[in-house]
């Protein structure tokens, strides 16, 4: 089953807010498959650390911080409600990040690492790339060199139509560059480190295996409807 | 001129069960010697900058010349700010700085603490001397050190994934809770000299 990240944060939004709170509250999305679904790729280990303490430790410190923000705004408290924008910043795009990347990998046996020559993503990483093995190559050195924490992204460009691979620092997500995500891996040492240890490029290299192309096609069709 | 990864003051079993010897293992062996490997891969191309030092490098390059300078400088401070016979409280040069400047060991141990967990993503905590010889705690993002604006560092803490995903998982305060149990405040003062 596939469920996209818009899914999965409308989900998130519905939870009940208390009536004295008017701050958002925002929920951890489950994950599409069991947590060693992906294994030997990502083992079950950091799936659950990943999800469990990670996401929902963004989630429940962005919840915080938006409360803070209410509280700040009912009060007229800019200057609190410009000290809380980088506590946002960071927690709300880890949540959207890790939101979207849980729905950007599969198991194998369902598709995971498949790059179906039939999508029109994978026509479009050909035409602009070469190959895919050409896109991934480019991929992974530019995300493998990201220094410090951050992300490697494809994502698309609403105004040139196009497909482009970028990095991001820290969590800042990939709407700060008005691009639409795609596909992302995090490069954050805790995405991969009880598996790979230093060796993001080795972690990089064997990610591909569980891509869920078909969410990234249906992201692809979305963002580049007209 | 080679860059050199400087010893560990330590055998890698020194700080366990703090700090395990497979942290200090990966650690040293393979981020900090990590760092010195690909600085001289880099200064293998005879660019105008090989064969300055650390200091030097951090205070005039930028991009991937200046990450790699500043971490194997920031790593090598940080070993030294760690000791198997480190921990409990201050005394000396540093304890008297440090209650001029926060009140008490324990007001500056919860602040110094809170800098250091509440660090978004990749980087340090330290303690510097500014220039009205004044303790203060800074953190920096990823590579940053404090010398390019000036201050002298005193102490540091790393607050990057690998210092502590071995032994603590995501738990960072956890971490710099054990931190306080090997802080080598002889190194402290032998930074306020």
């Amino acid at each position: 089953m596939m469920i996209t990240s818009r899914r999965l944060l409308n989900n998130a939004a519905k939870a009940p807010s208390r009536s004295f709170s008017t701050a958002k509250k925002f929920s951890l999305p489950a994950l599409p498959y069991n947590y060693d679904a992906l294994s030997p790729v990502i083992s079950g280990n950091i799936m659950e650390l990943h999800h469990s303490k990670h996401h929902n430790a963004y989630v429940n410190n962005l919840n915080a911080a938006l409360e803070q923000y209410a509280d700040a705004e009912s009060k007229n408290d800019v200057g609190k409600m410009i000290a809380l924008q980088s506590a946002i910043k960071f927690n709300g795009g880890g949540h959207v990040n890790h939101s979207i990347f849980w729905t950007n990998l599969a198991p194998t046996k369902e598709g995971g690492g498949f790059a179906d020559p039939k999508f029109h993503v994978v026509q479009a990483i050909t035409k602009k790339f070469g190959s895919v093995e050409a896109f991934v190559t480019k991929f992974n050195s530019q995300t493998a060199a990201v220094q410090g924490s951050g992300w490697g992204w494809l994502g698309f460009n609403r105004n040139t139509h196009d497909i482009e691979v970028i990095t991001l620092p820290n969590q800042d997500p990939l709407s700060v560059t008005g691009l639409v995500p795609l596909l992302g891996v995090d490069v954050w040492e805790h995405a991969y480190y009880l598996d790979y240890k230093n060796a993001r490029p080795d972690y990089l290299k064997e990610i591909w295996k569980v891509v869920n192309w078909k969410n990234v096609e249906e992201r692809y069709l979305e963002a580049s409807k007209k | 001129m080679t860059y050199e990864l400087p010893p560990l003051p330590y055998a890698k079993n020194a700080l366990a069960p703090h700090l395990s010897e497979e942290t200090l293992n990966f650690h040293y062996e393979k981020h900090h010697r990590g760092y010195v490997n690909k600085l001289n891969q880099l200064a293998a191309e005879k660019p105008a900058w090989a064969g300055k030092s650390y200091e030097e490098l951090i205070k005039t390059e930028s991009g991937v010349v200046f990450n790699q300078a500043a971490q194997i400088w920031n790593h090598t401070f940080y070993w030294k700010s760690l000791s198997p016979n480190g921990g409990g409280a201050p005394t000396g040069k540093v304890a008297e700085l440090i209650n001029e400047a926060f009140g008490s060991f324990d007001a500056f141990k919860e602040k110094f603490s809170a800098a250091a967990s509440g660090h978004f993503g990749s980087g340090w905590a330290w303690l510097v001397r500014d220039d009205n010889n004044k303790l203060q705690i800074v953190s920096t993002h990823d590579a940053g050190n404090p010398i390019k604006d000036g201050h002298i560092p005193v102490l540091t803490c790393d607050v990057w994934e690998h210092a502590y995903y071995i032994d603590f998982r995501n738990d960072r305060p956890k971490y710099i809770a054990t931190w306080w149990n090997l802080v080598n405040w002889e190194f402290a003062n032998s930074n306020l000299k």
